[in-house]
C-alpha cells in the first residue's frame, strides 16, 4: 500500500486542456473523492494515475516511485470500472482469479485468495456463476473483489456506484467504506455525486475545467469553500456579491454582510459571501431586529417546499432568490408571500475573492 | 425478454408466414429442387438425355471408394481448405482487430472499404490479375528485380502457393468481417480491466479477446473452409497442372467428361465429409466460444 503524489500534471487532447497543472497528494490509506461536473478532468486524472494514459507534463508517483511513464500493467493498481467490465467468458471465481493467474501464482494460492476476496465482498458462494447471472450490486462486488485480490498499492474507482439504483447505492457506499477500512488501501474514486463524495471520503478534490479548484476534508470544503464554484457544487449556497470591506462585503444596496472566515480581500475589491441555506434563521415580520453583529436581511417568501423533516423557503430579496432550509420542529410555518427577516451569524459566512 | 418471447409464441407462426414465405419459396425453387435433382442424378447410370437408357445404381458412390485417386484428392482439398482458413485467420484477424479497436472514424471507413473491395470485383478478373502478378516476368518478378541488386526468378504461377494466394485473397474478407463484428462488440473497458490487473497486452489478447471473438473466428472459418474445399476456379487457373483438386475433378465431370451422375455423387460425398467435420468440430468449438 502506498500514497499517490500527482505533481503539476497537464494533459491536452488536441486544443482541449483536459488537465491543467494539477497537483494533489493522496496520503497512504486515505479515501479520496475526485468530484466535478462532466468534462472537469476527474476521469482523465484517474486514468493518468492508473496508467491508461500518460501526462504531457508533470510527475506521478505511487509509493514514492515515479510511474508517469510506467504502463498500467506494471503499476500494481486495482481498478473498478463504471460498467464493472467483468469478463463475460469467465466465471465469477475466474474473474477474481485473473490478476493472480496472469502473474503465474500457484493454483492452490489462487483458490485460497479468491475465496478470501469473495468472502470479503460477501459473495463467497457465487464463485461458480457467470457475470450475466448476477445482479448489478453483485457485479459491483465481484469487480471490487477482482480489483483488490492482487493486493494493489492503490484502488481506483471510476464512478463505481453510478449504475446502481439509489437504495443499493447507499448500501454499497457503506460496504465500500467497510472494505476499504478493513484492508486499509489508498482509495481514489471519481464521482459527480456530491453526496457520495461527502459521505464516503476522507478528503475531496474538486475539479473544474481541468484544474483542481479546492482540496481538503469534506467538512472543510463545505464550511470554508474558497470559490463560488466550490460553494455551489458541493452542497447548496447563497452567494452575495459586492465590494469587500475588511471582514465582509457591502452589497450594491448598502447592506453589509459580515464574514468571520474566508479569504482576505483588499477593501474595495470585488468579493462574494457564501452562506449555507440551513444556517439562516427565518422569522416572520418586517422589523430588522438587532442581533449583535449578525447579518440580517429583509425579504418575502416566494415559495415553500415541504419535504417532511424540513422545509425549503425561497425568499425574494432585491432581485435575488435566497434559499433557506428550516428543520421541521413543529414551529409555525410561514406562508408564501409573507414578509420575513433572515438572519445568520458571521461565523456561518465565508468571504470569497472574486474569480 | 422472456415476456417478448411469450408474446411471440402466443401469436404463433401464422402472422409470420407472409414474411417467411418468399425466402423459403425462393430457397425451395432455387436450391432444394435442383439439389434434389442432383441427388437423383447421383444414383443414375447415365443422364436421361437424348433418349439414353438409364438405371438406378450405387456405382457412382462406389467409384469414389474403388479408386484411391478420389480419396487422395479429397484429402488434398481438405488440406487446402485448412491451410487457406489458417492463412485467412493469420491475415484477417489482426486486420479485424485494428479495424475494430484501433482505428476510429474516417480512417476506419477507408480501410474497411479496401477490405470489402475484392467482393466488388469479378472473381475471374481477380484470379487472372493474380496470374499476371505471379508469373515469371510478371508484375511481382519485374518489381522485385527492379529493386533488388541481385537477380531472382519468381515464377509462382501454376504452383500450390499460387492457389493458396488466390484463395486467401478471395476469402480473407469473410474472416475480416466476421471477426470485426465480434471484436467490435467487445467493450474496450474489458481490455483496460485486464491490463489494470497486471496482464500484458498479449495476455489480454489470449485470455479475453480471442475467447470472446471465438464466435466470429468460427463463423469466418466455416464460411471459408466449406467453399474452399470444393473450389475449382482458383486451382484450375492459378494451379495449372498442380491445381488438380477434388473440386476441379467434380467440375470436370460436369463440364468436360459430361458424367453428371459421378459429379453429383462426388459432390454429395464432399458435402457429407464437410458436414461430418463441422459436426465433430462443433462441440469443441462451442466449448472454446
Amino acid at each position: 500500500m502506498a500514497g499517490v503524489q500527482v505533481a503539476n500534471v497537464s494533459r491536452s487532447f488536441g486544443a482541449h486542456k483536459a488537465l491543467d497543472d494539477v497537483s494533489i497528494d493522496f496520503a497512504d490509506g486515505g479515501f479520496y473523492a475526485l468530484l466535478g461536473p462532466s468534462g472537469s478532468g476527474k476521469t482523465t486524472l484517474l486514468r493518468q494515475i492508473a496508467g491508461f494514459d500518460f501526462p504531457d507534463a508533470g510527475r506521478i508517483a505511487i509509493g514514492g516511485e515515479s510511474v508517469e511513464r510506467v504502463p498500467v500493467e506494471k503499476r500494481r493498481i486495482g481498478m473498478v470500472f463504471q460498467n464493472y467490465a467483468l469478463f463475460p467468458n469467465m466465471s465469477v471465481a475466474d474473474n477474481v482469479a485473473f490478476g493472480l493467474s496472469v502473474r503465474g501464482e500457484p493454483k492452490a494460492t489462487i483458490a485460497v485468495e479468491v475465496q478470501r476476496a469473495l468472502d470479503l465482498v460477501q459473495l463467497g458462494k457465487l464463485g461458480g456463476r457467470r457475470p450475466h447471472q448476477l445482479s448489478g450490486g453483485q457485479r459491483q462486488r465481484v469487480a471490487l473483489a477482482r480489483a483488490i485480490v492482487t493486493k494493489p498499492r492503490v484502488l481506483l474507482l471510476d464512478e463505481p456506484l453510478g449504475a446502481l439504483d439509489k437504495a443499493l447505492r447507499v448500501d454499497m457506499q457503506i460496504e465500500l467504506k467497510r472494505i476499504q477500512r478493513e484492508i486499509g488501501i489508498t482509495t481514489i474514486f471519481v464521482t459527480h455525486d456530491q453526496e457520495e463524495a461527502l459521505t464516503m471520503s476522507d478528503r475531496i478534490g474538486i475539479l473544474r475545467d481541468g484544474r483542481l479548484v479546492q482540496e481538503g476534508p469534506p467538512e472543510e470544503i463545505y464550511d470554508r469553500p474558497q470559490s463560488e464554484f466550490a460553494a455551489t457544487f458541493l452542497g447548496d449556497a447563497n452567494i452575495f456579491r459586492g465590494d469587500a470591506i475588511g471582514n465582509g462585503i457591502k452589497l450594491p444596496d448598502g447592506t453589509t454582510i459580515n464574514a468571520a472566515s474566508g479569504a482576505s480581500v483588499p477593501a474595495g475589491a470585488k468579493a462574494s459571501c457564501a452562506v449555507r441555506p440551513e444556517r439562516i434563521q427565518i422569522s416572520a415580520g418586517t422589523a430588522k431586529f438587532d442581533a449583535g453583529n449578525a447579518n440580517t436581511l429583509k425579504g418575502q417568501v416566494s415559495k415553500r417546499i415541504f419535504a417532511g423533516n424540513n422545509s425549503t423557503y425561497f425568499v425574494e430579496r432585491d432581485g435575488q432568490t435566497l434559499k433557506v432550509i428550516v428543520q421541521n420542529t413543529g414551529a409555525e410555518r410561514l406562508a408564501e408571500g409573507e414578509p420575513v427577516v433572515l438572519s445568520w451569524s458571521p461565523d456561518s459566512t465565508v468571504l470569497i475573492a472574486a474569480n | 425478454m422472456a415476456e417478448q418471447l411469450a408474446i411471440g409464441s402466443r401469436r404463433g407462426l401464422k402472422p409470420a408466414l407472409p414474411l417467411l414465405l418468399p425466402a423459403y419459396l425462393w430457397l425451395t425453387v432455387a436450391i432444394f429442387l435442383p439439389l434434389s435433382a442432383m441427388v437423383f442424378f447421383s444414383f443414375m447410370t447415365d443422364l436421361p438425355l437424348a433418349g439414353k437408357e438409364w438405371a438406378f445404381t450405387l456405382g457412382n458412390y462406389a467409384t469414389f471408394f474403388s479408386q484411391s485417386l478420389y480419396l487422395t484428392l479429397l484429402l488434398a482439398s481438405l488440406r487446402l481448405g485448412l491451410e487457406v482458413t489458417l492463412w485467412c485467420v493469420v491475415i484477417g484477424y489482426p486486420a479485424a482487430y485494428v479495424l475494430a479497436k484501433v482505428l476510429k472514424g474516417r480512417s476506419r471507413e477507408a480501410i474497411f472499404l479496401l477490405v470489402i473491395l475484392p467482393f466488388w470485383s469479378n472473381g475471374l478478373v481477380r484470379i487472372f490479375s493474380w496470374a499476371m502478378v505471379l508469373r515469371e516476368g510478371g508484375i511481382l518478378d519485374t518489381a522485385l528485380n527492379a529493386v533488388l541488386p541481385f537477380k531472382i526468378n519468381i515464377d509462382l504461377m501454376y504452383s500450390y502457393p499460387a492457389v493458396i494466394i488466390g484463395l486467401v485473397h478471395s476469402y480473407v474478407p469473410y474472416m475480416v468481417l466476421t471477426c470485426y463484428l465480434t471484436l467490435q462488440a467487445i467493450d474496450d473497458s474489458l481490455i483496460e480491466a485486464g491490463r489494470s490487473l497486471g496482464a500484458s497486452r498479449l495476455q489480454v489478447l489470449k485470455r479475453v479477446i480471442i475467447p470472446l471473438s471465438m464466435p466470429g473466428l468460427i463463423a469466418g472459418a466455416a464460411l471459408i473452409f466449406v467453399p474452399v474445399v470444393g473450389s475449382f476456379m482458383e486451382p484450375r487457373i492459378l494451379g495449372g497442372r498442380t491445381g488438380t483438386f477434388y473440386g476441379t475433378v467434380i467440375e470436370d465431370q460436369f463440364v468436360a467428361v459430361f458424367n453428371w451422375p459421378l459429379g453429383a455423387a462426388l459432390s454429395f460425398i464432399l458435402l457429407a465429409v464437410v458436414l461430418i467435420i463441422l459436426g465433430l468440430a462443433a462441440p469443441v468449438l462451442r466449448r472454446a466460444a
